[in-house]
């Protein structure tokens, strides 16, 4: 249970947006703390991405507002950073791997004789030191994507933002991407909103599940996820309180879906 | 390279124009023979004229190409990073796109007289326009979602042009220098044919007027295989440039 008690750093106070004369977003309303991990769920289209970009200051609320470290969010700040859920299109194809990194370091002003070590460093957390010198389109989907990670990393930010990152990935590689992405939280004790359209990768990595209706995108439910960590895709998959809890939201998506 | 394929039709094109010649014997002056006009290549690159009026025309095209781009692209950027700017021009600018370049002529005469000046100008103002729109598009096309990581990574306008925007739109904006140098030369050898008496066109001209059909025919020919050339060189350049990308864009051939 990280830090389930420290400080509020994300906020949505009465939250609601309008795009295009339409309700996207209605009176949502919770709070992630430090070194927290909440999973956000719900059918597609019904408003997920739109609250990560809300966080990010992609948007901003026609109603309430969304504060991060008591700072009413009102554009993209250092301190958040977001993976895409399209890794392909938000990579710069004519970058190399190390390129990629760099543009997040040029971004925050690093001096370029101090860029090398740290894409090194970065590039290895993510598992991708070997392919340093490869392009975009020489990568697979998971390693392009671990290379969005290596890259929202390199901002430094302590607060990621993740955007069904692993969606479009094949079982055992999203399996090995959901522990790297835990075990990056727990060492870097970031705080993440991550996104996802499936309920067993929510619980899996989730402190807390935050259930989505559609139309507008309103809160349907906030689970405690009470699994000990470290988690394990084989007995944390078994424990009779995931099965519950599956069950539990299972139920909950059905209605919602309905 | 399989590339050799593409020269079995004009080598037998040629072979059959020659043996058509042999057979009903032609004579006459507007037509020759292959082998005549070998002979035209030879003849013109012997005493100089060919390489001569072959730089000219390239001094043109070039210059031209040049001075154009620049201004295309310094005046597509602008537009595509401000839409004001673009809806404040783009009647301004769909009004003076259409004028026939040629049609200048005798304005670019009158202001700069005979010589590469007024060549220039107007393999200038040919090659702008194309360059301007495809620029704006290009821009416009850059993918959203390389703005957005633009915007949370925190890059003001500046590095957001140079880092995102103008890298990716790059490929396209050398295929458009692909179609502009195509145009240039088209403009250039016109210019020459109607009233500039320098380059390729005049030379053409005037072996059209010494009735020399088979030295006219070889500046033809010429015409064409620099046409090509240049093509393929920026076509090979490009390829090489951004053959990371798995998405050139070579679709466009000038
Ligand atoms: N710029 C916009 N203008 C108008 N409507 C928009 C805009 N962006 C998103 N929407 C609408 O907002 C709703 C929520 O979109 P959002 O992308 O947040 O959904 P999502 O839950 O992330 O869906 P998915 O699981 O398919 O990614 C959708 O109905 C979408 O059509
Ligand atoms: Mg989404």
């Amino acid at each position: 249970m990280s830090g389930k008690s420290g400080s509020v750093v994300i906020e949505f106070r009465d939250v609601g947006l309008y795009l295009g004369g339409k309700e996207i977003t209605q009176n949502v309303e919770f709070n992630v703390r430090k070194g927290e991990f909440v999973c956000v769920i719900g059918a597609s289209g019904c408003g997920k991405t739109t609250l990560l970009r809300l966080v990010s200051g992609l948007y901003q609320p026609t109603t309430g507002s969304v504060h991060v470290d008591g700072k009413k969010v009102d554009g993209p700040s250092r301190d958040v950073a977001i993976v895409f859920q399209d890794y392909s299109r938000a990579l710069l194809p004519w970058r190399t791997a190390a390129g990629n990194v760099s543009l997040a370091l040029e971004a925050i002003g690093m001096p370029r004789a101090e860029r090398a070590d740290r894409i090194h460093a970065l590039l290895g957390k993510v598992g991708l030191a070997q392919h340093a010198a490869k392009y975009p389109s020489q990568l697979s989907g998971g390693m392009q994507q671990r290379l969005q990670i290596a890259r929202s990393l390199a901002q430094g930010a302590s607060i990621l933002l993740m955007d069904e990152p692993f969606g479009a990935l094949d079982a055992m590689t999203r399996q090995s991407l959901q522990d790297e992405v835990l075990e990056l939280a727990a060492d870097t004790g970031a705080t993440v909103l991550f996104v996802t359209h499936d309920l067993e990768e929510a619980l899996y990595l989730g402190d807390r599940v935050v259930a989505l209706y559609s139309n507008p995108g309103r809160i349907a439910r906030i689970v405690d996820i009470p699994l000990t960590r470290p988690r394990n895709q084989l007995s944390t998959r078994e424990e009779p309180d995931f099965l519950h809890l599956r069950r539990e939201l299972f139920g909950l998506m059905e209605e919602i879906h309905a | 390279m399989s590339g050799w394929r593409g020269l079995i039709v004009p080598v037998v094109l040629l072979l059959l124009g020659e043996a058509a010649f042999r057979v009903f014997g032609y004579v006459g002056d507007t037509l020759a023979p292959p082998s005549a006009i070998f002979r035209g290549f030879a003849e013109a690159i012997g005493d100089g004229t060919m390489v001569t009026t072959t730089l000219q025309t390239f001094a043109t095209v070039l210059g031209g190409t040049v001075i154009g781009a620049a201004f295309g692209l310094v005046v597509g950027c602008a537009l595509g990073f401000w839409n004001l700017l673009y809806r404040f021009t783009y009647i301004t600018i769909e009004c003076l796109r259409p004028i026939p370049s040629v049609a200048l002529l005798p304005l670019s005469l009158m202001i700069f007289g005979f010589g590469y000046k007024m060549e220039i100008a107007i393999v200038g103002f040919a090659t702008a326009w194309p360059f301007l729109i495809l620029t704006y598009s290009a821009i416009s096309q850059v993918e959203p979602r390389l703005l957005e990581v633009a915007k949370v990574f925190g890059f003001g306008p500046v590095g957001t042009a140079w880092k995102l925007v103008l890298p990716a739109a790059a490929p396209r904006l050398m295929t458009a220098l692909r179609l502009c140098i195509g145009i240039a030369l088209v403009v250039a050898v016109t210019s020459e044919i109607v009233s500039n008496p320098q380059g390729l066109g005049h030379e053409l001209m005037i072996a059209q007027e010494t009735l020399r059909p088979h030295r006219m025919l070889a500046y033809l020919v010429l015409v064409g295989l620099i046409g090509w050339g240049l093509n393929n060189l920026l076509l090979w350049l490009q390829t090489r440039m951004f053959r990371h990308r798995g998405e050139v864009d070579t679709e466009v051939a000038a």
